[in-house]
């Protein structure tokens, strides 16, 4: 289904573990992250007050989820937009279709949205001879490249310069090849350049939705170009695209939860823009668009309430897990195989696309805990990947030799004296075979360990022996 | 207090199986301390490599045979972040459809720490009588660190070991990439973890390596020695107890290294 690798997670992280420029990327960017994040935590006396608040008002809002999705498309049809609400992906590529047919669209202007993503959009419009222009810069530059995102919202943070750069000469032919083009602030000129001509030549501009507020009927989206207000304000039709489970009562929870999204994301206390859209132009307004249509989209997240994974659905989608995350940052995002990286895509992926397709993705975490201390709306991340490897283990989907030693070892745990008898001889035999070194740098049954470590040999005698015998610290 | 705490040890399995000199180490900074220590026979495990596969029933069964074990001593000690941390968070929440086993389990959870923390916030030691001669620096494993709130504690005491000198580690909140399971599960990303932990170890120069917890310590002493790196790896405890005679983690018996 969609496009996903997931299953392949483990041949996909060797290929990722190989590329030694995705290590330098992610290398630079780490510490901007979480530095970021940490200082601007620190600056705000009331930020652990709002992470609280900012849990609470979504933990409500998806206690009440029919209640604030009906109030807020009736908001959105009294301000003159349409509400769709799609089931599933291919509902909202549908809708989308229509919508771009109905205006006889060559070209959608888009800003950044994982939604779209997730609903294949631009692979959609691209089969059906309409154009896709990414206009956020990272989503731009992988774009030109055939690539994924790689981050929820930094989609090239995989990428060194040196490969924009590359990627630019390559794609923008017609300008002077001897141009200068080593810095970032050249290469973001040369893509806003190019960019600023494409928006007027979209009929249809398409966006995400960071919130939306059932009070109003407004959309919110945060960016740091600006571009998503380009997009959605300069063609006569914007189609916003956006879960169900963004939205929020009130324009004050907005605001509160917009006060901890931009500090756990890049360290920003705002981002640069913070754009609410509302309905399509009114009469007198200077701009705008002509038609405003927001789609819904469920594809299997309401499944997810009034289960163990109900409090995945509070997220807001600022990475902080990922940034956060030492097996993110060892694999970087593509190794996920789908549109949703790091420690929230473990634990929401296996949620829309089965734990059969994305079982390794729960697995593959040490449960270090630094997802869930710096997730804004408090997840409990690593308790969510436990509860996914519990429905793995009960319908029998992790590996046959995992759950045959397990069980061994299991049985012998439980009988503690047994336990005793066994480990007791085999420590003493590991000891005498490690005796020399201290160590061993092979062993049959820990080759996933001694591949890459020695295995510190055992003292001798265990300790419940030595304390049986008699022996006390001196 | 007139008398003596009655402390039981919590082992923990690869303290009781591979380094049981943690164990004495642990018992003896505790009878320093005043506390009678006992050691319960039925113990094993605290039950996390089920319990992280996934396969809660084994867990429970391991969790209700701690629970059993451990019962009626003031304070239940144990040389592991990870594994007290098992014990204080996770058992009343495992248990938590089960109300007899759910007030033992909180009981339990009540009366278990860690044993850094134990000698400084419950029995509210101070300074240890012990000396060692080096520059260490010092790993915050991940299960003490944000579960359990462990950080200022070992420093603390480390503060006062004669002749010792703490340098401190980049990134020693970051996961060593050890995991239980995880690290032969997923043995390439947990060797990407500890290497990036290996390499900011011995960028601090520092000629040992400290930690509280055996599993952190087994993966990057094994990934230390690999590399041939000169960097020797103990349980904190093994320094504040004054009991740094048995080879570091992973040396052999005449202390020679390599």
């Amino acid at each position: 289904m969609s496009g996903s690798t997931t299953r392949n997670f483990k041949a996909n992280a060797a290929r990722e573990l190989a590329n030694d420029t995705l290590r330098a990327a992610l290398t630079k960017s780490k510490g901007h992250f979480t530095d970021g994040r940490t200082t601007a935590a620190e600056n705000l006396p009331e930020f652990e007050a709002l992470r609280d608040q900012s849990r609470d008002i979504k933990n409500h809002t998806i206690e009440n989820l029919d209640f604030y999705l009906e109030a807020y498309e009736e908001k959105v049809r009294e301000s003159g937009g349409h509400v769709h609400w799609a089931r599933t992906a291919e509902d909202a590529r549908q809708i989308v279709l229509g919508i771009c047919r109905s205006v006889d669209a060559k070209a959608v202007n888009k800003g950044k949205s994982m939604i779209s993503e997730e609903c294949e959009i631009n692979e959609m419009l691209e089969a059906n001879g309409i154009r896709a222009v990414e206009t956020d810069l990272g989503e731009y530059i992988i774009q030109l490249r055939g690539e994924k995102p790689s981050h929820i919202i930094a989609p090239a943070v995989h990428l060194t310069k040196g490969q924009v750069e590359e990627s630019f000469r390559a794609n923008h032919t017609h300008l002077d090849p001897d141009r200068v083009l080593e810095e970032p602030p050249t290469l973001l000129d040369e893509a806003r350049t190019i960019l600023r001509k494409k928006y007027f030549e979209a009929e249809v501009g398409m966006t995400g939705a960071n919130l939306l507020i059932a009070e109003t009927g407004s959309s919110i989206i945060v960016t740091n170009e600006g571009n998503g207000d380009l997009s959605q304000l300069i063609p006569k039709v914007h189609i916003v695209l956006a879960s169900v489970e963004k939205i929020v009562p009130t324009l004050e929870d907005a605001s509160t939860i917009l006060r901890v999204l931009a500090r756990s994301a890049t360290g920003q206390e705002f981002s640069s823009y913070t754009t609410l859209s509302t309905g399509p132009k009114r009469e007198g307004d200077p701009d705008g668009p002509e038609q405003y249509h927001v789609i819904l989209l469920d594809n299997g997240r309401t499944d997810m309430i009034g289960t163990e994974f109900q409090e995945m659905l509070r997220c807001i989608r600022c990475g902080a897990c990922m940034n956060h995350c030492p097996v993110y940052q060892s694999v970087g995002g593509h190794a996920y195989g789908w549109v949703y990286p790091g420690p929230m895509g473990s634990v929401l992926s296996p949620g829309l696309l089965g734990v059969d397709e994305a079982g390794h993705l729960p697995n593959a975490s040490t449960f270090c805990g630094r997802c869930e201390e710096v997730c804004p709306v408090r997840i409990p991340l690593p308790k969510m990947m436990r509860n996914w490897r519990e429905q793995e283990f009960e319908k029998h989907l992790s590996p046959g030799t995992a759950r045959v030693g397990l069980g061994l070892w299991a049985f012998m745990a439980k009988r503690p004296k047994l336990y005793q008898l066994a480990t007791g001889l085999q420590m003493r035999l590991l000891a005498r075979i490690g005796h020399a070194k201290g160590r061993l740098s092979s062993l049959p049954l820990a080759k996933g360990w001694t591949k890459y470590r020695e295995l510190p040999a055992p003292e001798g005698r265990t300790f419940q022996s030595r304390w049986k015998s008699g022996e006390r610290p001196l | 207090m007139s008398e003596a705490p009655r402390v039981a040890l919590f082992v923990t399995c690869l303290v009781d199986l591979f380094r049981p000199s943690v164990g004495f180490a642990a018992v003896k900074l505790m009878q320093d301390a005043g506390c009678t220590v006992e050691v319960p026979e039925a113990q094993t495990c605290c039950g996390q490599p089920a319990y992280n596969s996934g396969d809660r029933k084994d867990t429970i069964a391991i969790a209700k045979q701690v629970i059993a074990a451990f019962e009626g001593y003031d304070h239940v000690v144990a040389p592991s972040g990870s594994c007290a941390g098992m014990i204080m968070k996770h058992y009343p929440e495992l248990l938590a459809d089960d109300p007899d086993w759910e007030t033992r389990a909180t009981d339990l959870a009540g009366r278990t720490h860690e044993l850094i923390s134990f000698l400084t916030d419950v029995l509210k030691v101070e300074n240890v009588a012990a000396a060692f001669d080096g520059t260490v620096t010092y790993h915050d494993s991940c299960s003490g660190l944000r579960e359990l709130g462990i950080h200022d504690q070992p420093r603390q005491l480390l503060d006062g070991v004669d002749g010792l000198h703490l340098r401190e580690l980049e990134d020693a909140n970051v996961c060593c990439g050890f995991g239980g399971t995880f690290c032969v599960k997923y043995p390439d990303i947990s060797n990407r973890m500890v290497s990036n932990k290996t390499e900011q170890i011995v960028a601090t120069g520092a000629e040992t390596l400290l930690a509280g917890d055996m599993g952190c310590l087994m993966n990057m002493a094994g990934k230390l020695q690999r590399e041939g790196a000169n960097v020797r790896v103990r349980h904190v405890a093994e320094v504040l107890a004054g009991m740094t005679d048995t080879p570091a983690i992973g040396e052999p018996s005449d202390g020679s290294a390599n």
